[in-house]
C-alpha cells in the first residue's frame, strides 16, 4: 500500500504508560463493528502463518520422500511425490486464497474504523464549546484529522496484520526448526541475538538523524509558508536576494540531515538483508559439517528445509523491528485522536425553545409551525404544560463577571440592559469587553457570577440551539465556505428560496458585485473567498444573516472593511429588516454607530456613558474623546 | 516532464549514477549466492566433502560481505541523489517564485505554492529514490535470476514463460487503474481537509447559526465518499499478492514434479532443485516489487506535474534590456490607462485613468468597495503592468526603469501587509539592511511607533511572531509605515494603512510626513475622510474611473460622491466640532 501523501512536521510523543490503555481502547473501536470479521482476520493470519511454515516442510517430503530414495531405481515410482505434489497444491491455494480474504476483510476493518473515528471526531467537535477552538490551534486540531489519522491508518491496515503474522511466523519457524534439529536452531539463535543488536544500533543512528531531520523540515517548511505568504511584501521590498540567501541556508542543512538520514534508513535493509545470507551460511557450513563428520544425526534433507526456515525466520524479525515505530508512532496519534474525543461538550441544561407565534385577537399568543414575524420563547412548566413568551429582544446583563481565564477578569461586575426594539452600540477601546458581552449573550461562553436574562429568561435556561437561531450574528472576520455565493448566503436560512437569497443580497447591497461576477449567483467560491475584498466578503455576510431574518442581530464590526458610502446603504436596509427589532452593535467606526438609539461606551469591562449619539457629545467625556480626537488636533 | 525534473539532479549526478551501479553489484551476490549454494549442496555435501563446503562457504561469505558494501554504498548514494534533487527542486522553486509577478502569484496562490514546494517535492523525492533503487534493483533481481534459472535447467526454467505473463497482466491490470482511482481518492482527501479547515474558521458562524448538524452531515458524506473512493483504490493493490503466492507456489510445484523426474531419471542434481525453489521466489518478489514500486511513481507523477509547472511559469514583469536605474524625481503620470486584471482585456477595472501627480505632493485616494484604488497604485511601483497607457514615474515609462531601482524609491505599504518573524528591529531593516539603529527609531517615531514599541519589555528586541500576531493591528500598520520609511523613497504609498489606527495617532502621522519628508510623494488611500482631507489633491474614484480631482473644499462643492461620503462620517461629528 503505497503512502498517502502528508504533511511533515515534528511527530507525535507520548507517555509510555498511557500506550497500553491507548491500543486496547482502539482494539475496542476496531472489534465494536468489526467483530467477527476481525476474528477472521486473526484466524486467517494463523492459518496462514501455519500453512507457509507447513508448506515450507513439504519442501523437505518432496525431496527426502518423493525423490530422493527413487534415484537410480530402474522403474521409479513417483506415487509419493504425486501425493506430496497435490498436498502442496491444495496447501499454498488455501493459503493465496486466505491471504486474499484477510487483506480483503482488512479493507472493510481499516477504512470503516477510521470512518467511524473521524465521523466521531467531528460530530465530537462541533459540540465543543468555542474555548476549545479558541485554545486550540487551527493546525494542532486539523492534524488530527490528517497525521495522526493516517499514521493510524497505517498502523492497522498493515502494522498490526504485520506484526501480527510476523510474530506468529516467528514462533512457528522456531518451533518446526526445534523439531528438525535442535543443534541447528542454537546456532540461529545465537545469530539472532547479533542481528538485534545491529538492528538496535543501526535504528538509534537512524532514529537521531531522523529527529534532525523533521527538525529542519519543521524550518524550512515554516520559512516557505512564511516568505510565500507574504511574497507581496517581499516583492515591494526588494527583498527577493535576501529570502533566497536565508532559504539557501536553510534547504542546505535540510538536505545535510535529509540525506543523512535516509542514508542510515538504507543502509538497514541491505545490512538486514545480509544478515540473513550470513546465516543462511553459517548454518550450511555448520550444517554440513555436523552431517559429514557424523555429529548429528540428519539428513540431507533436513539441512535444505532448515535452511529454508532460516530465511523465514530473519524476515518476520526484520519486519516486526521495521513495524515497531510505526505502531508507537499511530498510538501516539490515537492517543491524540481520542484526546480530542475526551474534551467536554458545551452544557446545555436549557429547557426554554423558540417558537413562531400569532397573536391571536384576544391578545394572547397562538404556536404556529409556519415562519412568522413573531416569535416567542416557550417555557415548559412542572405540570408539563407550557407557557409563552413573548420574544421582543429585552437584554440585560446582571452584575455580570467574566474573564477568559482565571488570570484576568474582562467584565467585572456588569450591568446593563437593552430595551427591546432599539439598535444599541457597543463602542470602547480593543481589550474593554465589546466582543465579550456578545460572546456572553448567545452563549459562546457562559458568565462566571451574576446572569444574563433575555425577556427575563436566564440564558441559560434556554435550549443553546433555539438561543442562538434567536440571534443573528454578523463578524468581522468573514470566512466563507467552498460552494457558489447561493449556497453561502443560504446558510442563514436553509430553507431559502432563490429569490429570497437574492432579496437579501440586495438588501445587504451585495447583488450589484455578485452580478458582476462571473457566474453571478452561482459563482463558486474556494480557498476561503480569496477572489473577493474583504469588503464583499462582509456585504456577503450580512446577506447571510439577512436572509436568516432573526429576531435579534448582533453586528460585531461587521462593516470595518466596507466603506462608510456602502455602509449606509446596507444600514439602511438592515435598519428596515430589523425595523422594531433588537440590534447589538459594535464598531469603533463613528459613522456605524452614530444613528444607535443607544451607545454604550466601555472601558475595562465597565459601561462608562450611555446615551445616544448627541447626548454623549454633549457629555464632553470619553466617548466624545474617542471621536473628536482629530479634530481636538485642529 | 520527467526530463525537465531530471535536469534539476545537477551536481548529484554522479550518485544517481553510482546508486544504480552498486545496487546492480548487490543483485549480482543476491543471485550468486543462492548459486554457490547449490554447488555447496551438490559437490560438498552430497559427497561429503568438507573441504570443498569451507572453499564455497568461504567464497559465499565473501560474497555476502561485498553484497552488504555494495547495498550500503548503493543507499548511500541514493540517500544523496534523491535529497539532493530534492533540494534543488526546492531552491529552483523558492528562486522562480521570487522572480514571479503579482500576477503570477495571484494564479497559483500562496497555499498551492506552498504545498508544491513540501508535499509535492517530497513525493518526487521519494519516487526518485525508488526509480535509482527499487526500479533498478527488482528488474535486475528478475532478469539474473531468469538467466541463472535457464543456465541451472532451461526446460524447467521454461515454467517461467507461463507465470511471467500471467503476473504481467495482473500488474499492468493494477497500474493502469491505480492511477485512476488514488487521484480520485486524493482529491477527496483535499475535500476532506479542506471541510474540516473550514469548519474551523467558521465554527462561530456554525454555532452563531446552529447548523452542526449540516455540518456533521456534509461531512459525513465526503467521509462516506472517501472510503468508498479508498476501498476501491485498495482493493486494487492488494490483488497481486494472493496471485503472486499462488504463481511461486505453482512455479516449485511444477518445478518438484518435472524436477523430480529429472533427478530421478540422473538428468539434473538435486541440490539444482532447490536452488530454482530461491530462485522462483526472486522471479516473482520481483515482480510484485516493481508493481508496487510503478503505483507509487504512477502516483508521484501528479505531484511531478505541479512542480514543472512552477518551474516552467514566466513571470510576466521582467527587466527590460538596458533599463535605466536612476529614478529622477518623485512626479506621477498616468496617461490614458487601462486595466484588467488577467487575459479578459474586456474585464477592466480601471479605465481610462488621467492623473498627474507633482514631486512632493500629497495626494488622497477616495472611492467605494470595489472602485480599484488599490490597483491604481499598484501599477506606480510596476507591480501590475498597465493593459494601455502608460505610467510615468520622474518622467520615465516605468516599463524602462529597473525593477529594483523603481521599487526602491517607490515604497508602498500594502493593504494586507505582514510582518515577519524575527525581532522588530530585524523587520525594519527590510526596508534599509545597512540602517543604524538611530535611524529605525527615527522612521518609528515618525510612524507614531516608537511610543509603544518603547513600553515593550525588550523594546526594539521584541521578537514579532509570524504574521505579527503579537502586536495589535494598529501597531502593525504603524510598524509597517515605518520599515516603508525606511526605504527612504521618493514616493510613499500608504494603501488603506491606517484603518485600524486611531484618528488621533493618524493625524499626528500625516503631520509627522509633512513636516519630517515634504520632499517625499505622498499617495494615501483611505476609508476615512479625515485621512485625506488636507491633501494636496483628492482623487475620487468609481467603477474604476476617475470622477473628480481636487482640493476638499471644492470637491465638497461639485463632487457628489465626495460629499456622500464626507457627510456619511462626518455629520454628527461635524456638528459639534464646527
Amino acid at each position: 500500500m503505497p503512502p498517502r501523501p502528508r504533511a511533515m512536521g515534528p511527530r507525535p510523543k507520548m507517555e509510555k504508560g498511557r500506550m497500553k490503555e491507548v491500543f486496547f481502547r482502539l482494539m475496542r473501536y476496531i472489534t465494536r463493528v468489526y467483530r467477527l470479521q476481525f476474528v477472521i482476520v486473526m484466524i486467517s493470519i494463523v492459518l496462514v502463518a501455519i500453512g507457509t511454515a507447513y508448506g515450507t516442510g513439504l519442501l523437505r517430503n518432496l525431496i527426502d520422500e518423493g525423490i530422493a530414495p527413487q534415484i537410480g531405481a530402474s522403474h521409479p515410482d513417483f506415487t509419493r511425490l504425486y501425493e506430496v505434489c497435490g498436498v502442496m497444491a491444495g496447501v499454498y491455494t488455501a493459503v493465496a486464497l486466505l491471504q486474499w480474504l484477510l487483506n480483503r476483510l482488512m479493507i472493510n476493518i481499516t477504512q470503516g474504523t477510521l470512518q467511524t473515528i473521524r465521523n466521531e471526531m467531528m460530530r465530537t467537535m462541533q459540540k465543543f464549546p468555542l474555548r476549545y477552538f479558541d485554545t486550540n490551534s487551527n493546525g494542532d486540531i486539523m492534524s488530527r484529522y490528517t497525521n495522526d489519522t493516517d499514521t493510524l491508518r497505517q498502523m492497522i491496515s498493515q502494522g498490526l496484520p504485520n506484526v501480527v503474522s510476523s510474530l506468529l511466523s516467528i514462533v512457528v519457524v522456531f518451533v518446526s526448526m526445534l523439531r528438525l534439529s535442535w543443534q541447528l536452531t542454537v546456532i540461529v539463535l545465537a545469530f539472532l541475538g547479533l542481528i538485534i543488536y545491529m538492528g538496535k544500533f543501526l535504528g538509534g543512528r537512524s532514529s537521531r538523524y531522523y529527529v534532525k531531520q523533521q527538525d529542519s523540515v519543521g524550518k524550512v517548511n515554516g520559512y516557505i509558508e512564511e516568505m510565500l505568504s507574504g511574497q507581496k511584501v517581499v516583492k515591494v521590498f526588494n527583498h527577493e536576494a535576501t529570502c533566497e540567501e536565508e532559504f539557501t541556508k536553510l534547504n542546505e542543512e535540510l538536505f545535510e540531515n535529509a540525506s543523512k538520514a535516509g542514508m542510515f534508513a538504507n543502509i538497514m535493509m541491505p545490512i538486514m538483508a545480509q544478515m540473513s545470507n550470513f546465516l543462511y551460511f553459517f548454518v550450511a557450513v555448520a550444517g554440513a559439517a555436523l552431517i559429514i563428520k557424523g555429529i548429528i544425526p540428519i539428513t540431507l534433507g533436513v539441512l535444505i528445509a532448515f535452511l529454508q526456515y532460516t530465511k523465514n525466520f530473519t524476515n518476520p524479525i526484520t519486519q516486526v523491528s521495521q513495524q515497531i515505530s510505526g505502531v508507537v508512532m499511530a498510538l501516539a496519534g490515537a492517543d491524540r485522536i481520542f484526546k480530542l474525543l475526551d474534551e467536554k461538550p458545551e452544557v446545555d441544561e436549557g429547557t426554554v425553545t423558540l417558537v413562531n407565534v400569532e397573536e391571536q385577537p384576544d391578545g394572547s399568543l397562538k404556536e404556529v409551525n409556519q415562519r412568522t414575524e413573531k416569535w416567542a420563547f416557550k417555557k415548559p412548566l412542572p405540570d408539563g404544560g407550557s407557557t409563552l413568551v413573548r420574544l421582543r429582544g429585552h437584554v440585560e446583563f446582571h452584575n455580570v463577571e467574566f474573564g477568559y481565564n482565571d488570570e484576568k477578569t474582562v467584565l467585572k461586575d456588569l450591568s446593563l440592559y437593552a430595551k427591546p426594539g432599539q439598535k444599541i452600540a457597543f463602542v470602547g477601546h480593543t481589550g474593554a469587553g465589546k466582543t465579550t458581552i456578545t460572546n456572553l449573550i448567545n452563549r459562546f461562553y457562559d458568565v462566571q457570577e451574576g446572569e444574563i436574562t433575555y425577556d427575563g429568561i436566564n440564558v441559560k435556561d434556554i435550549k443553546k440551539d433555539d438561543l442562538r437561531r434567536s440571534l443573528g450574528i454578523v463578524l468581522q472576520d468573514t470566512h466563507l465556505f467552498t460552494g457558489t455565493i447561493r449556497e453561502n448566503i443560504r446558510y442563514g436560512r436553509l430553507d431559502a428560496t432563490d429569490a429570497e437569497v437574492e432579496a437579501a443580497a440586495k438588501l445587504a447591497n451585495a447583488d450589484h458585485f455578485i452580478r458582476h461576477l462571473e457566474n453571478g449567483y452561482d459563482t463558486v467560491i474556494t480557498g476561503d473567498g480569496g477572489m473577493l475584498s474583504q469588503g464583499q466578503r462582509q456585504l456577503l455576510s450580512i446577506a447571510r444573516a439577512a436572509v436568516a431574518d432573526p429576531p435579534v442581530l448582533i453586528l460585531d464590526e461587521a462593516t470595518s472593511s466596507i466603506d462608510t458610502r456602502t455602509e449606509s446603504i446596507v444600514q439602511e436596509g438592515m435598519d428596515r429588516l430589523m425595523n422594531g427589532r433588537t440590534v447589538f452593535v459594535i464598531a469603533h467606526r463613528l459613522s456605524t454607530v452614530r444613528n444607535a438609539k443607544a451607545i454604550l461606551y466601555l472601558e475595562n469591562g465597565v459601561v462608562k456613558e450611555r446615551g445616544e449619539h448627541k447626548e454623549l457629545l454633549g457629555l464632553r467625556g470619553k466617548y466624545y474623546q474617542l471621536y473628536t480626537g482629530a479634530f481636538e488636533l485642529e | 516532464m520527467r526530463k525537465k525534473l531530471g535536469s534539476y539532479i545537477g551536481e548529484y549526478k554522479i550518485n544517481t549514477i553510482l546508486a544504480p551501479a552498486f545496487m546492480l553489484g548487490e543483485v549480482a551476490m543476491d543471485v550468486l549466492i543462492p548459486y554457490l549454494m547449490s554447488f555447496l549442496i551438490n559437490n560438498g555435501l552430497q559427497k561429503g566433502n568438507f573441504d570443498y563446503v569451507l572453499r564455497v562457504g568461504g567464497l559465499m561469505l565473501i560474497m555476502t560481505v561485498l553484497g552488504l558494501t555494495f547495498g550500503s554504498l548503493s543507499g548511500v548514494h541514493a540517500a544523496i541523489a534523491s535529497t539532493g534533487l530534492a533540494k534543488n527542486l526546492r531552491k529552483a522553486m523558492f528562486f522562480t517564485i521570487q522572480r514571479f509577478s503579482f500576477e503570477n502569484i495571484d494564479r497559483f496562490s500562496s497555499s498551492s505554492l506552498i504545498t508544491r514546494l513540501t508535499t509535492d517535492v517530497n513525493n518526487v523525492q521519494n519516487s526518485f529514490q525508488m526509480m535509482i533503487r527499487m526500479l533498478v534493483r527488482a528488474p535486475l533481481m528478475m532478469i539474473f535470476a531468469l538467466i541463472m534459472s535457464f543456465v541451472l535447467n532451461a526446460r524447467l526454467a521454461c515454467i517461467f514463460l507461463v507465470t511471467i505473463p500471467i503476473m504481467a497482466m495482473v500488474m499492468a491490470f493494477v497500474i493502469f487503474r491505480a492511477h485512476k482511482y488514488f487521484k480520485q481518492m486524493f482529491e477527496e482527501y483535499d475535500h476532506l481537509n479542506n471541510d474540516v479547515q473550514e469548519n474551523l474558521l467558521n465554527i462561530r458562524t456554525v454555532k452563531a447559526y446552529v447548523r452542526e448538524p449540516h455540518e456533521i452531515k456534509k461531512f459525513e458524506a465526503i467521509s462516506e465518499k472517501l472510503v468508498h473512493l479508498s476501498k476501491a483504490a485498495e482493493k486494487l493493490i492488494i490483488l497481486p499478492t494472493p496471485v503472486m503466492t499462488m504463481l511461486v507456489f505453482g512455479i516449485i510445484i511444477a518445478d518438484g514434479l518435472l524436477g523430480g523426474r529429472f533427478i530421478v531419471a540422473g538428468q539434473m542434481k538435486l541440490g539444482d532443485l532447490t536452488t530454482l525453489f530461491t530462485y522462483a521466489v526472486q522471479v516473482m518478489m520481483s515482480f510484485m516489487m516493481i508493481t508496487m514500486v510503478l503505483v507509487m511513481i504512477v502516483m508521484s507523477v501528479a505531484s511531478g506535474e505541479r512542480i514543472v509547472e512552477v518551474l516552467n511559469e514566466e513571470p510576466t514583469i521582467t527587466n527590460k534590456e538596458k533599463a535605466i536605474t536612476e529614478v529622477k524625481d518623485g512626479s506621477i503620470v498616468f496617461d490614458h490607462v487601462d486595466f484588467a486584471y488577467g487575459s479578459d482585456k474586456d474585464k477592466k477595472v480601471l479605465t481610462d485613468i488621467q492623473l498627474t501627480i507633482e514631486a512632493g505632493e500629497t495626494v488622497g485616494i477616495i472611492g467605494g468597495t470595489g472602485s480599484s484604488k488599490s490597483t491604481l497604485v499598484q501599477l506606480i511601483p510596476r507591480l501590475y503592468d498597465v493593459t494601455a497607457g502608460r505610467v510615468l514615474v520622474g518622467g520615465t515609462d516605468v516599463r524602462d526603469l529597473d525593477i529594483h531601482t523603481l521599487r526602491d524609491n517607490v515604497s508602498m505599504v500594502l493593504q494586507k501587509n505582514e510582518l515577519f518573524s524575527g525581532t522588530i528591529m530585524k523587520n525594519m531593516r527590510w526596508g534599509d539592511e545597512h540602517a543604524t539603529d538611530e535611524e529605525v527609531i527615527k522612521a518609528c517615531k515618525l510612524a507614531q511607533a516608537d511610543e509603544f514599541v518603547s513600553t515593550f519589555d525588550k523594546q526594539y528586541e521584541t521578537y514579532i511572531e509570524q504574521g505579527g500576531n503579537n502586536v495589535s493591528g494598529g501597531q502593525k500598520q504603524r510598524l509597517c509605515i515605518a520599515r516603508a520609511l525606511l526605504k527612504k523613497p521618493k514616493i510613499l504609498i500608504l494603501d488603506d494603512s491606517t484603518s485600524a489606527v486611531d484618528m488621533r495617532t493618524d493625524a499626528l502621522i500625516r503631520e509627522a510626513f509633512a513636516n519630517e519628508i515634504p520632499n517625499t510623494t505622498k499617495i494615501i488611500i483611505a476609508q476615512r475622510i479625515s485621512s485625506v482631507q488636507d491633501a494636496d489633491k483628492i482623487v475620487v474614484l468609481d467603477e474604476g474611473r476617475i470622477v473628480g480631482v481636487g482640493k476638499h473644499d471644492a470637491l465638497y462643492a461639485n463632487n457628489r460622491i465626495y460629499r456622500e461620503v464626507y457627510d456619511s462620517q462626518m455629520k454628527g461629528g461635524d456638528d459639534d466640532a464646527a
